[in-house]
């Protein structure tokens, strides 16, 4: 948890079948996650840069916040070139 | 042997019963393959017949690489799709063909078992296997042990995860996959999952080589492949065309109506294409510029006295009652999906804002299921509002179509044991 590394991407990830749409991933990280009418989950698939800080710290809070355990953040070692992500 | 231009190849020597093994021996006699195993299967350029045409000797490397003693290969004939009799046909033809296939897979990854699944509410194509698997029990001992499995039928029971799923724990459910590709596995035991047809093809390929296998099909599609079709025809025909066979010869194998208003290609997690198209050659690389694919081999004709509304409707409500309802946006999704379109196809008063809504939660649910069954029926209903754009203008309008109000239906819907399974209604 402690290292910060300031290149590349992550993104937040949910398990489908875990998710039982709490929704408590859209009030902790709420620029990352918002919820479709059936209350599951919609979250942008194109990474977010691990150099913005307060993204992947609400993301953290998400993935510790989820009482069904379904989130998790995946890094993406390369960031593609261009306005595609989201710092 | 049989030569390379001969047709057909895996319904081969067919005589309405499943040929034996001394018959399946006689009849494709060990030829002489020029190279070695998977340099001839990564040369014949063969992909997937179960719908994704993901080429197989690509899925075989990766097995390969893993070092594992518990290794299998699953034959999938479970075969979900209503419209789709492929694999019933060619183990109730050649059920040996298909085992010899899964033992070359199985040799060539260094597989100690294999797999074999049938739906158990197909009790012919249970026997013919069961049968085959005793005469090859008594002739020779060599290479993976087989066995047969038969879980019950379900559309996404044969989805790859959900069928290692039940091999493994006896659920029919999709599993969670966060990379793809993913090794399944049973217990620790890696697994490769090959279609019915797609074991069949590398029956022939082990047998006579990448050239042989050439000789049919296109540059990007070679070989030949199994289709069903239903719907508005005279005769339901499982048909083995090469691939790049145009659709208009396919359809006459059937004598389909020669003018249909649309087709279903692929199955139903496939898309509509419009009845004009009927001289695009049957290879993925030809239908992809149109939105559809070859898919799991199958085509549903439409004619013109049906109405594409009212047949994408009674689809999508079968499909969503098909969902396994483990992820959300499929279980509550795909029944939203449903409604909508019965508002359109009924033409109510609610059909323009049902419309609306259709393509909006079109838009939301797909890529977040564990499997690809809500993606598939989004797919469908894209394809729905984009060829029958002119019915669905009617429609939203309150104005069915005459198609609609004619009750004839083409597109084979199994029907529901109870009204009361539809959960959500």
């Amino acid at each position: 948890m402690g290292m910060r590394r300031r290149t590349g991407g992550f993104v937040l990830a949910v398990n489908p079948i875990q998710c039982d749409g709490f929704g408590h991933c859209t009030e902790l990280a709420p620029d990352l996650v918002r919820l479709d009418e059936w209350g599951y989950p919609i979250i942008d698939k194109t990474p977010v840069a691990l150099s913005n800080l307060s993204a992947l710290e609400s993301a953290r809070l998400a993935v510790r916040g989820c009482p069904r355990q379904a989130l998790r953040i995946e890094r993406v070692s390369d960031l593609p070139e261009g306005p595609a992500h989201r710092t | 042997m049989i030569q390379a231009h001969d047709l057909p190849r895996l319904l081969h020597g067919d005589t309405g019963r499943p040929l034996t093994l001394a018959q399946h021996e006689a009849t494709f006699p060990i030829g002489a393959r020029p190279g070695g195993l998977f340099e001839e299967l990564e040369a014949s350029g063969l992909t997937g017949r179960g719908g994704a045409a993901f080429p197989t000797a690509r899925k075989v490397r990766l097995l390969r690489e893993q070092r594992n003693h518990h290794k299998f290969v699953v034959v999938n004939a479970m075969e979900g799709e209503p419209g789709a009799h492929k694999d019933q046909s060619l183990l109730s033809a050649n059920p040996h063909l298909v085992l010899d296939g899964a033992e070359y897979l199985a040799a060539m990854i260094g597989a100690k078992n294999i797999a074999v699944a049938v739906a158990r509410d197909n009790p012919s194509v249970v026997n013919h296997v069961t049968r085959a698997l005793h005469e090859r029990e008594r002739r020779h001992d060599r290479g993976a042990k087989f066995e047969l499995h038969t879980p019950p039928w379900r559309f996404v029971a044969g989805e790859e995860s959900a069928l290692v799923h039940w091999l493994d724990d006896n659920e029919s459910l999709p599993q969670y996959r966060p990379q793809r590709p993913t090794i399944l596995r049973i217990g620790h035991g890696p697994v490769l999952v090959d279609n019915a047809e797609t074991c069949a093809n590398v029956g022939l390929i082990g047998r006579y080589g990448a050239a042989w296998f050439r000789a049919h099909g296109t540059e990007q599609s070679p070989g030949t492949t199994l289709v069903s079709v239903t719907g508005a025809v005279e005769r339901p025909t499982v048909a083995e065309v090469p691939l790049g066979t145009t659709l208009r010869e396919i359809l006459a194998l059937a004598d389909a109506d020669p003018n249909p208003l649309a087709l279903v290609m692929g199955g139903y997690g496939g898309s509509w294409l419009d009845g004009r198209h009927l001289d695009l050659p049957y290879a993925n690389e030809a239908l992809a510029p149109y939105g559809v694919s070859v898919g799991a081999g199958i085509i549903v004709v439409l004619s013109r006295a049906g109405c594409g509304v009212v047949e994408t409707h009674r689809v999508v409500r079968w499909m969503a009652n098909e969902s396994a309802r483990q992820c959300g946006p499929c279980a509550f999704g795909l029944p939203a999906l449903a409604e909508d379109l019965g508002h359109l196809a009924h033409a109510t008063r609610d059909a323009a804002a049902a419309y609306q809504r259709l393509v909006e939660r079109a838009g939301v649910i797909e890529g977040r299921g564990a499997c690809r069954h809500p993606d598939g029926v989004v797919r469908f209903v894209r394809s729905a509002l984009a060829v029958f754009a002119a019915d669905f203008e009617g429609h939203r309008h309150g104005a069915a179509c005459a198609g609609a109000q004619s009750r004839r239906h083409f597109a084979a819907v199994p029907t529901l044991e109870r009204e009361d399974e539809l959960i959500w209604e």
